[in-house]
Formats: C-alpha cells, structure tokens, sequence
C-alpha cells in the first residue's frame, strides 16, 4: 500500500511546480529576477517575502498540530508582538524591542500551553481564548490607534536585505533550520510524534508528555510574535485590529497542505513551510492575474479539498483497489 | 400474566449461534435458553463473548450460522431497532437515551402522540407519568433526562423497552455504576418484571448480585458455552471455575521445586502501598529472578496494583522501595527512571503508537529516560530495532513498517522490546497473552520464564490461571481491590487459587460497595 503511493513530499513539490507553471502562463514576467542596488527583485522573491509570516507561523503550528493540538491565537498573537514593537521601537534599542516582542509571544505560548497541557482543555477551546482576547490586547497597547515608527533598525528589519535577499526571508531561513536542527537533532521529534501518535501510551512509556505539549504552543507563540515584528517592521507600524488576521487559517492550511495530520503524529517542518510557499504563490498568483483578489478564498478552497482528497484513506483506499485491478489485468 | 408462561416452551430460544470477526471466532456454536418470566444471568470474563452475544441475538452483528427463535417463531433481525420489533430490548451500562430530552421525550421519542401533526406534550407528559409510576418512580417527566441519576436513566431506559412491548429484556452491567440502594431499586423492577412474564437476561460480573436476583445462570467463556445452571444449585467456587476454566487439582507449579526464592534479593517492594476508593493496602515482594503472578476476577484489582506499583497511578498511602533505598513513584517517568517497565492490557491505546515504526516504538522508553537532549542516533536506533525483531522474532522483520499493521502478537512483543531496551530490572506485564494467537502466546511464556532466569523480577497478571500457575514463583490472589491471599510453592495450583477467590465473597462484597 505505502508502495503504491508516491514518496513523502512528491505531492507538495509537484503541486508547487504546477501552480508556478500556471502564473508563469498568467503573467509572463514571473520567474523573472533583476538585481538593483544589491538587492534580488522580481515576483519569486516577492512570493517568498510575502510568504515569510504564514512560513513562521507554520514553525510553531506544526509542532503543535503534530501533537494533536490546534493554535487559533497565532494572529492574534503577532497583532500583540507588532504592537510591542512598534511602541518601543522610536525609545529603545533593537535588542529590547525584540525581546519584549518575543517575550510576548513566549508569554502567549506558555499561557496556551498551560491551558492544555496543565487543565487539560481542548486546544480549539483553550487557544480561542487568546485568539479573541489578544486583539483587545493588542488594541489596550496601541490604545485604539495605528502605532507607526521610523526606527531604522527595525525597519531595516522589514525591508533590507542580506546576500540579495530580503532580510525577513534569510529570518524564515534561520528559523527552519534552527526548528530543524532543535527537533530532528534532539530526541524531541520522536517524543513530539509519539505524544501526537498515542499520548496515554507515550505517557506510559514514560515520556514527559505535558512537557512536549507545553514546549510546543511556547516555540508556537514565540514564532507568532517574530512573524509579527516581522509584519510590522514592513509596513513601519502596527495596526492592531488587521496584523495577522485570519493568518492562523494560513498556517493550519499550510501545515495540512504540508502533509501533517490534524489528528497528530508524523510531522514534517520543512513541507509545512512548502505549503506556506504553495499557498503564497497561489496569492502572488491570483493578484498578476488581474483577477479580482476574492477568487483568491475561492481558489485555496479548492487546493484545500484536493489536498484533503489526496490525503482521505478512503480515497487512497479507492486508488489502492484500482491499482490493484490493473496490476491483475496487466 | 403473558401467554407464554408454559416453562416447558422457552421464550428466547438461541442455537448454534457462531460468530467471527476475521480470523477470531468470537461465539462457537453457542446456545442460550431464556423462559417467560426468569432473570438468567449470562457470566464470563472479559472476551468470553457475551457482548457479542447480545449483539448477535440483537441484529447489531450479522451472525455465521446458528438460529433464534423468540416465541417459538424464528427471527432475523438486521438491527437493534428490528429486534425490539420482534420483542427483544437491550439497555446498555452506557444508557443509550437522549439526556438533553425531556425524560417524557425519551419515553416517546419516535412515537409522540399527535394530533394534525403537533406533538401533544400534555399527552405525552400525561402518559409519559402514568408509565413511570409502573415502576415505583415520581419524577418531574418535563424534565432533562440527564438531569438524573443513572439510576433513574436506567428505569427510564427499561420503561420504554417495556412499553414498546418488550417480552425479553437484555441489561448489560446495568449495575456498574449504581450504589447498594439503587441496585435495590433495580433488583425490584427487575422481578416486578419477571412477575409480568417478561424474561430478563442479565450480565454483571457482580457475582453477589447474581446470585442474588437470578435464577439461571448461563457461562461463556473464550466463545463457548460452558454451562447452564440453577443459580441455587450451583456453589460459588463452581460458578468460578466454570468462568474461568480449568478442572481442580491440576497442574501444581511447573516452577514449585525453586523453594530457595527467600535467599533472592528484593527488588522492589511495597509496604501498606494503597489508594483510597482504588486498591486497599498491600504488602508486596518482588525479587529478582522471580514471577509473581496476580490472580482474581476482572475488577478484583489486579490492573489497580499494576499501575499502582507502576507509578501509573499515585498512591496515597504506604512507601515503596526500590533495592533496598526508598522512592516516590508519582508518575510512569518515576517508574522508568527507577528501572520499571510496564505492558498495559489495552495494547492498542495504552501500548502502541499505531502510527511509528517498529523501531520507533521500540526506542520510544528507552529515548524517554535517557532525556530530549541524549538522542539515539539513527543508527543507535537501528541497532536496537535489529537486535529485538531478531530475539524476539518479530514478524515481518521490517523495523520501519507502522506497528499498527501487526498483528496483536507481534505487537505485543514491540511492547516488550520497548522495555527491554531499557534494561528493566523490573517488567509489569498485565494481560500479555490476551487477544494473541496460540504460537505467540507460548513464545511469550517461554519469554517470560527466559526474562525471569535472567535476573529480571517480573509481576504478570492473567486472567488463565494454568498459564499463571506454570510461571509464578509466587501467586497474589485478589478479591475486591484487595489482596486477600499469597501462595507460593507447592500451594500454587488452580484449586488453591480458585477457593481464595471465591472464599467468603459476599459479606465483604456488600461492605466494599456501600
């Protein structure tokens, strides 16, 4: 059966070619790059600029799915991080400004994780909480205005760039291979799928199950509040009641896209941000086309039900018997 | 009075019934009598088949062969909705109503009465009272089911099974989660049934109870009947043998010869170790190089010291000690860090991760204790994997294939694997051979003797009792969630076993529930 099925991944990467294909078709220019003032420019490199909030989100949210939880405070979380830093950014330094902005976002993650791994709430449930709650916090701290700022450094943040490439991107990059690294080199990502897999018998195989989950809604907050620097430092302000809206649905379409289950389990952190990738070209896509932009919701409701058909055993079942049929003709 | 009181024409007539669920047989030619107006008590340990039974004559399952007749008139019905068509009503232990419905809503749900199309609740509440007060029970009819005791969802349950022109009343464990004078109230309605000519089948594995409310006893055990029997004439001590298999003054302890296990060391022990409303203190020895098995009934409490022992379960009273130093077991990572492993009963959800490879769930204890940042290498992992699937002979051979695709044998012994890796010092297995085939569950024993002779100290509970007798140096037996009785040596045979489980059960039976 698992033979049948293409290898891990083949899935997304084909999907990505074929929807680059198809803005290739839509708007000519598209794969084309120009080098201006030391700096990459084209639609690629606006794909993966753009993509860099949903890419970080999808970090944290990956791990916490992967665990059989859910995290609906992401945006809500990066509204409260952007506000943080955009209010300190004109009267502090840029250590303090991310400190107290991934703090937050520490703060946030460890709140979640207590909800649920502590009271034992359902992560729907207990992440609503701060989805609806952080956004008034996030408007307590502007105090109802947009918070704007010109400190450079954290702009440069936003809009530089580093070998060509924009600075928030090389960020994503440094934020996947650091996740990589912590979860694949240490043993956390086995103990990670396994608590997803079955918590009762993890925990009876004497894995410390709640501390998987805590660790996970708290790198989850962490990577929310990074993404919402990041978002403010591209505009040079906060704006408490749109920064990062609706963006946790990118991040939980983009982690399924990427092949991870929500019922938990097996993860892979690099497809999640894959998916990322595939949902922001869908984006860039739409938007050269000229189409209006609502044919956007339309179009990743369809990319969402082919991937989740893709993913159905019942519709894997289907294909294994009609595979089966043809080997026994053949 | 119903017509068929005749006791000679029985109402519910079962024969040859056969049922199986891909290779396991689950009932083998089964037959079953119920008489208008008896209370047949229908006994067997777990996976005895008694479920499937019910399910069977039921319609919820299709079955293999075999006939039932109700009323002397074959039936054959597809789903429980037909059965109670045919006069067959089942009340589960989980009560199958709705508790956000009215309790009348429930009564009548499906059949309101109406008129020009409008449920008449006056009506409905009217008749909803009048059929409840049948049964001896005054309760505000408009209000939410689950607003009440189960007790009183269990009256109502049974209410409408009886007003749907119920003639044979199935109630399974209906008692499980009712005190001592709701169990009365129960027992009463149950007769007053009787009384009306409706045969009731009854399942607990409330021994007390059986005997005191029934007037036939039915056994299964493994799939087959073992036996019909009067209630009264039949001793406590065969009702137990009957469920659990086994003629007396067989096989004495393959291993009574070993009489020097007071010279081994203790490994673990446990001193007046206990829980409140969990398991009443226990003294218990564990030495190395040594089987002590745990004997009793489902429910005696043999799981409770597992996972107590464990540190599944926090005790509240009593101290433990692990080679000679004592430790606080608060947790299963106390356990593991102290050398412990532990093969729950319910391999599926406490055992395995369905979803990981064989190799991952082997190394998963081992990676636990040795903490996030030692990780096993990938080929530290493979080595592991290699060395088990090769000892253990694990089938098929492929450490990365997903455990759930094993079958249960093979998985068990992944679970195994998982705490040998660890090199345990001490190996709680409950259940290991239950749900495995025949080859397997002789491998496992030889394993466990092997485990044994190595060093290990081993606490096993199972439910077959010449399976405990031919590993145990010591026999635990359990009654009640307590620990009534150790034997050793020569003592270790079924009989000894089977006379300390069902010695003087019902004065401290009543006492354990009030």
């Amino acid at each position: 059966m698992t033979a049948l099925l293409p290898r891990r991944g083949l899935a997304q990467v084909l999907a990505l070619i074929v929807i680059l294909a198809i803005d290739r078709i839509v708007s000519p220019q598209f794969f084309d790059l120009r080098l201006q003032e030391g700096r990459l420019f084209g639609s690629l490199i606006d794909v993966l600029n753009r993509g860099t909030p949903v890419a970080l989100l999808t970090l944290g949210m990956v791990l916490v799915i992967a665990t059989r939880g859910i995290d609906l405070s992401v945006g809500a979380v990066m509204a409260i991080s952007g506000a943080i830093a955009a209010s300190l950014a004109d009267s502090h330094g840029l250590p303090i400004v991310l400190a107290a902005a991934l703090g937050a976002g520490l703060v946030c993650g460890l709140w979640n994780g207590f909800l649920v791994a502590v009271l034992g709430m359902q992560p729907i449930v207990a992440t609503l909480i701060l989805m609806v709650a952080g956004r008034g916090i996030a408007q307590l701290i502007t105090e109802g205005r947009i918070v704007t700022f010109s400190s450079p450094d954290l702009v440069w943040l936003g809009n530089g760039s580093v070998l060509g490439l924009p600075v928030p991107v090389v960020i994503a990059l440094g934020m996947l291979i650091l996740t990589a690294a912590v979860v694949r080199g240490s043993a956390l990502g086995l103990l990670i799928e396994a608590t997803g897999g079955n918590a009762r018998a993890s925990e009876l195989a004497g894995v410390g199950t709640r501390a998987m989950i805590l660790s996970v809604y708290v790198w989850c907050g962490v990577c929310a509040a990074l993404a919402g620097v990041i978002a403010a430092a591209d505009i040079m302000g906060a704006d408490a009641n749109n920064a990062g809206l609706w963006l946790e649905l990118d991040a939980i379409l983009a982690v399924v896209i990427g092949g991870t289950s929500l019922f938990g389990g097996r993860f892979s952190l690099v497809l999640a941000v894959l998916g990322a990738l595939i949902i922001q070209t869908m984006n860039t896509g739409i938007l050269l086309s000229g189409y209006p932009p609502e044919f956007n919701l339309l179009v990743k409701a369809v990319v969402v039900l082919a991937v989740l058909l893709l993913q159905s055993p019942k519709l894997s079942g289907f294909a294994g018997i009609a595979m089966r049929l043809r080997r026994t003709k053949a | 009075m119903e017509n068929s009181s005749d006791p000679a024409s029985p109402l519910l007539e079962v024969r040859g019934i056969s049922k199986s669920f891909g290779a396991v047989r689950a009932l083998q030619e089964v037959d079953f009598t119920l008489r208008a107006g008896e209370i047949h008590a229908l006994l067997g340990e777990n996976g005895a088949g008694k479920s499937t039974l019910i399910k069977v004559i039921t319609g919820v399952f299709p079955r293999d062969a075999g006939i039932v007749r109700i009323g002397g008139e074959e039936v054959a019905p597809r789903s429980a909705k037909a059965a109670l068509g045919a006069g067959i009503a089942t009340v589960y232990q989980e009560v199958n109503l709705l508790p956000n419905l009215s309790v009348a809503q429930n009564l009548f749900l499906d059949r309101q009465p109406m008129r020009f199309g409008i449920v008449r609740e006056s009506e409905m509440r009217r008749r909803a009272k009048a059929l409840l007060a049948d049964f001896s029970l005054d309760v505000d009819v408009a209000a939410p089911l689950g607003n009440y005791s189960v007790a009183i969802q269990h009256v109502t349950a049974i209410a409408r099974a009886v007003d749907l022109s119920a003639r044979v009343l199935i109630l399974d464990e209906p008692t499980a989660s009712l005190d001592r004078h709701e169990v009365e109230i129960l027992f009463g309605i149950m007769r007053q049934l009787a009384q009306r000519g409706i045969g009731i089948v009854f399942v607990s594995h409330f021994l007390d109870q059986v005997y005191e409310i029934s007037d036939r006893i039915t056994v299964l055990r493994n799939g087959r009947l073992v036996g019909e029997r009067e209630t009264v004439s039949l001793p406590r001590l065969d009702l137990i043998r009957m469920m659990l298999g086994r003629e007396l003054a067989e096989t004495t302890s393959a291993r009574a010869s070993v009489t020097e296990h007071k010279a081994r060391e203790i490994c673990a022990s446990f001193e007046g170790y206990g829980k409140a409303g969990y398991i009443a203190p226990f003294n218990l020895e564990l030495r190395h190089g040594e089987v002590v098995g745990l004997a009793g009934l489902l429910g005696s409490g043999r799981t409770e010291t597992a996972r107590l022992v464990f540190g599944a379960e926090r005790a509240d009273r009593g101290q433990a000690t692990v080679e000679g130093a004592p430790v606080r077991l608060q947790s299963p990572r106390d356990g593991v860090r102290h050398g412990f492993g532990y093969c729950p009963e319910e391999r599926k959800t406490d055992g395995i991760v369905a979803e990981l490879s064989v190799r991952e769930n082997i190394v998963l204890a081992l990676q636990a204790k040795r903490g996030l940042h030692r990780p096993l290498s990938r080929r530290e992992q493979d080595e592991i994997a290699r060395r088990y699937i090769k000892m253990l002979d694990i089938r098929p051979a492929d450490p990365e294939r997903p455990v759930g695709l094993l079958s249960g044998g093979n998985q068990q012994k992944v679970l195994l694997a998982r705490w040998l890796a660890t090199s345990p010092r001490l190996l709680v297995l409950d259940e290991p051979t239950r749900g495995i085939d025949v080859g397997a569950h002789a491998e496992i024993i030889r394993l466990i003797r092997e485990l044994c002779d190595e060093g290990l100290a081993l606490l096993v509970i199972s439910s077959e009792l010449d399976e405990i007798v031919t590993y145990s140096d010591r026999v635990v037996v359990l009654r009640d969630r307590a620990h009534v009785e150790e034997l050793a040596g020569e003592a270790i045979d079924v009989g000894n076993i089977l006379a300390a489980i069902a010695a003087d059960g019902a004065a401290t039976a009543h006492e354990g529930r009030a």
